[in-house]
């Protein structure tokens, strides 16, 4: 009994030398995990900053190097091509991931930190249905369907390609959002209402704010996806509605300039920028 | 909607309110939460469910002679998923061509889940275990290749694969080869180029599971004399396994189908599940049969969600 | 949130009202990638002002796709000859009888009865060409004018042989290496076929689209290719050359098509003729380095291109525009093919 009471003892010694010697030994440590984390960091910018060096490149030829310009940047502003469609691409971006992200955000009120519900795990799955169909299938399927409301109402129009960004987007807005909402701490809840606040008070000055973090990054990653899309948009688009991507996909396979490269560029810079403003709202948030 | 609350013991989701006024705010929740749910769920429905269904009816017909179909009712595609009628001898004979391809597509995807794991799990540990401030910084790095566009990223993973490009010329000057390596149009390449575009899927839930990792009880493994291995096998990933499950499931589904990464990094010569449709819809003209060969590849995903979902939900009521 | 959706609104709004009525009237031109000359395009908007949108596909079939659904929008396509027939019979296309046009009679007699359209009634050629294969005759040095370097690939080009994965035009080749009459419905030829692409198929490196990138940044020393995307290797890396294969070769020919529900009926109409004119054709094919089917256009054509090997077959060589294959047939290519890339 009295062996037990001394080890008990000398592991809550330990355990306070532990505390007092953090530095040395740090449980959150795991070997080697740093080195991969930079490995990775790595792997994801190796082929970026080729790209972003071949967009200086004067030559044409998109392997041999031979002296910095910004010719790359000139052409590619005066391709209307390049222009149009990169502005396209923005512009259904920017409204297909507002859009599913609005939806994202209440579909995520709804389906956490609820009692079970009848249909709860069917609205969960309709949420991810767009995950689970190959993006070749949704593309026809939605190119038939559309064909059919076109010839019906006999209205055209960018909607339709918006729409088709719209379905698909509402699943990657969502994972963060609800990721967001299931971490966050009842107490701040639980003490508005002990306080009397009504639920939309509640919500709106304690628990919306809580979400802004999750909500942003469910949109962020909406817009990167809507950006990328190549299969459904191809299917869907109209006349006049080539993408960003669809413009790639063609130059691709009859012989890429270096002015694909210096788009791209522009648009990191872009992106950059917009992760930037981002990352220094939600941290004067924070303080 | 009372049932609802007679249907499954209830279980306080933390706030403190009368018992007896439960059903009535219930009634109310149900009518707020259908309304919230409305957008989403029409949007989905009625854009994503509604051609699903198109497509589901095209699998069950004929082919049309270029293109499309004839709404005729015919099983024929679904039973060649498994079988198919022999070239040259017309018996019904185990369709080879379509299990090897099967096979590979869930291999390649499997290998891209591996991969990303391999790589998103330390770093997203790593992140998660930095101090706040730096957290973000580091989110910041990791997020920003991703808003490049893809294509222009898989073309640029070419450049540092292929025969002349950037890792052969930096391995023939070190001297550690003498002829330049093959990397493009093979398996790795592939699954690389896979692996890096959906990297940003795996390590978002993951680092989400992890920055709410108590820690406490990592301590406690310690103090119970675990190895750090050990702390990592029996504490650690148990308890971020949520995020696992989550960012191998969004891993997987779309490396399963892939179609645009793997024509441009695999060379073609192999075809995956998601060339295989693609190809029914195009110079093969077989719409019924890429639409059952999607519909089965939708099932097989369908079924590992609604695993999970189910998971999720009981985790979530749990708490 | 309320902002939000505030934004989404007056956002959808902007969109709706958005559109440029600047021209006299548009174009909607629905063409492959990488195909269309710009300067071309400006040539005919600033003539006659209208505004033109050019769209891009990458195969025959994704453009039926899209065309077959219904309401895509597009004025003007550019199918390739053996769809254009199927695209008759299924009342896709307007009659609009180029025959009767102001420039019809710049376009080569012998285009003019082809299979698809006898009479041109429907449709206006674009650019035709040859499916040979392209060489670096720096790897290569022996006989280049053979199927054999894509079928027995010699030792020197094994694994660094391309295949364009376009399935008829491969079984095409390999129906002319073996001496099968095309579309042949006899079991042994198709067998035949099917044993000669799965031994062939060891031997190469890809079955690529995007010849004339890998084929300039040497990826590949031998691809079945096209001859207007050979002369651009050409012009890029001079060790390339184009071969006409001896046991034959299948052209192909895109044509301006319009379609039945064009919205700008009589601008396409303008644009048909526009492009049997001489000097437009040329331009057509300065940008995509393929022939035309105009009379007189080669006078116009730049100084690297006019006597170009790529676009000037060898006397002996005929013309030869392979037919769609009936439907059994097409059903069977696609199983081959299906068992090839498995």
């Amino acid at each position: 009994m009295s062996e037990v009471t001394a080890a008990g003892e000398t592991l809550t010694a330990t355990n306070i030398m532990r505390r007092g010697r953090r530095p040395r030994f740090d449980v959150k440590h795991q070997p080697g995990f740093g080195f991969m984390a930079v490995l990775c960091v790595l792997m994801l910018y190796g082929p970026i900053v080729l790209l972003v060096t071949y967009s200086f490149n004067q030559n044409p030829s998109i392997t041999i190097w031979t002296s910095f310009s910004f010719d790359w940047y000139v052409k590619a502003y005066h391709n209307e091509q390049i222009r149009d469609a990169a502005f396209l691409s923005l512009k259904i971006a920017f409204f297909a991931s507002l859009a599913s992200t609005c939806a994202a955000t209440m579909a995520a009120i709804a389906t956490t930190r609820v009692k079970p519900y009848r249909g709860l795990t069917l609205a969960y799955t309709i949420i991810n249905q767009p995950l689970m169909v190959p993006e070749i299938v949704t593309g026809i399927a939605t190119l038939v369907f559309f064909a059919l409301i076109k010839q019906m109402t006999g209205i055209y129009g960018l909607g339709y390609l918006i729409t088709a960004h719209i379905v698909f987007c509402i699943p990657f807005a969502y994972m963060p959002i609800r990721a967001r909402l299931e971490d966050m701490d009842l107490t701040y809840e639980t003490a508005a209402a002990d306080l009397y606040a009504t639920p939309w008070q509640t919500f709106k000055r304690i628990t919306f704010p809580m979400m802004i973090p999750g909500i942003l990054g469910g949109a962020m990653l909406a817009f990167v996806i809507s950006l990328d899309d190549v299969v459904i948009t191809v299917l869907v688009s109209g006349p006049g509605e080539e993408t960003f991507p669809l413009y790639m996909i063609g130059a691709i396979r009859r012989g890429v300039t270096p002015e694909l490269n210096a788009v791209a560029t522009a648009f990191l810079c872009l992106s950059a920028l917009l992760v930037t403003v981002f990352f220094l709202v939600t941290r004067k948030k924070k303080e | 909607m009372a049932a609802t609350s007679s249907d499954a013991p209830v279980q306080e989701t933390g706030l403190s309110r009368p018992e007896l006024a439960s059903r009535a705010n219930d009634r109310a929740a149900m009518r707020r939460r259908l309304m919230l749910l409305a957008p989403a769920v029409l949007i989905i429905t009625i854009c994503g469910l509604a051609p699903l269904s198109i497509v589901l009816a095209y699998s069950w017909m004929q082919p049309a002679e270029y293109a499309g179909v004839i709404p005729q009712f015919s099983p024929d595609a679904w039973i060649n998923l498994a079988f198919e009628r022999d070239l040259f001898s017309d018996e019904l004979l185990p369709n080879f061509a379509y299990y090897s391809i099967y096979a590979r597509s869930i291999m390649m995807a499997g290998m891209t889940t591996l991969l990303a794991l391999a790589v998103g799990f330390p770093t997203s540990y790593f992140i998660a275990t930095r101090a706040p401030h730096r957290r973000n910084l580091w989110l910041f790095l990791i997020t920003i290749p991703f808003w490049t566009n893809l294509l222009i990223r898989t073309f640029a993973i070419m450049l540092i694969l292929r025969d002349e490009g950037v890792l052969n010329v930096i391995l023939l000057k070190l001297g550690i080869i003498d002829t330049p390596l093959q990397l493009l149009f093979t398996n790795w390449a592939v699954s690389y180029g896979l692996a890096y575009a959906y990297l940003p899927l795996m390590v978002m839930p993951l680092y989400a599971s992890m920055e709410k990792l108590d820690f406490r009880l990592v301590e406690a493994g310690y103090d119970l004399y675990a190895s750090r291995f050990q702390v990592l096998r029996r504490v650690i990933i148990p308890l971020v396994k949520p995020g696992i499950v989550a960012g191998s499931i969004l891993c997987f589904i779309p490396a399963i189908g892939d179609y645009v990464i793997t024509s441009q990094l695999g060379g073609g010569k192999r075809m995956m599940l998601g060339t295989l449709i693609a190809m029914q819809f195009g110079p093969a003209r077989n719409w019924p049969q890429g639409s059952a060969i999607a519909l089965g590849l939708m099932i097989i995903v369908l079924i590992a969600l609604f695993i999970y979902a189910k998971k999720v939900v009981a985790r979530s009521n749990m708490r | 949130m309320s902002h939000f959706l505030k934004a989404a609104l007056v956002g959808f709004g902007v969109i709706a009202g958005a559109g440029s009525a600047l021209a006299d009237g548009e174009l909607h031109i629905y063409n492959w990638g990488n195909y269309t000359s710009p300067d071309a395009i400006a040539k005919f908007e600033k003539q006659y002002n209208v505004k033109v949108t050019l769209d891009s596909y990458d195969s025959n079939d994704q453009m039926l796709a899209k065309i077959k659904a219904g309401g895509s929008g597009y004025d003007i396509v550019v199918p390739s000859g053996y769809v254009i027939g199927q695209m008759i019979e299924d009342g896709l296309l307007a009659k609009t009888e180029p025959n009767q046009m102001e420039n019809f009679k710049n376009m080569r007699p012998e285009f003019v009865d082809v299979f698809w359209d006898k009479g041109r009634h429907y449709s206006v050629p674009w650019q035709w060409g040859t499916t040979g294969i392209a060489v670096n005759t720096d790897v290569y040095k022996g006989d280049i004018n053979t199927w054999g370097l894509v079928f027995d690939t010699p030792p020197e080009l094994k694994g660094k042989v391309n295949v364009v994965p376009e399935m008829i035009d491969v079984i095409n080749a390999a129906s002319f290496y073996l001496n099968i009459p095309l579309c042949s419905d006899k079991k042994e030829d198709l067998k035949k076929i099917n044993d000669l692409l799965v031994k062939a198929k060891k031997d190469w490196r890809a079955m690529e689209y995007s010849t004339i990138e890998n084929m300039t940044a040497k990826n590949f020393s031998a691809t079945m290719d096209w001859n207007g995307a050979a002369m651009r290797e050409r012009l890029a890396l001079p060790s390339i050359k184009y071969a006409y294969p001896k046991e034959g070769m299948a052209s192909f020919m895109d044509n301006v098509v319009v379609l039945k529900n064009a919205p700008n009926m009589e601008n396409a109409k303008l644009f048909m003729n526009f492009i049997m004119d001489p000097q437009n054709a040329a331009l057509l094919s300065a940008f995509a380095r393929y022939d035309n089917g105009i009379k007189g256009s080669h006078e116009f054509l730049p100084k690297d291109m006019a006597g170009a090997p790529e676009i000037n077959p060898p006397a002996d060589f005929k013309t030869y525009f392979p037919p769609a294959c009936p439907q059994k047939v097409a059903e069977t290519y696609g199983k081959i093919w299906n068992n090839l890339l498995k």
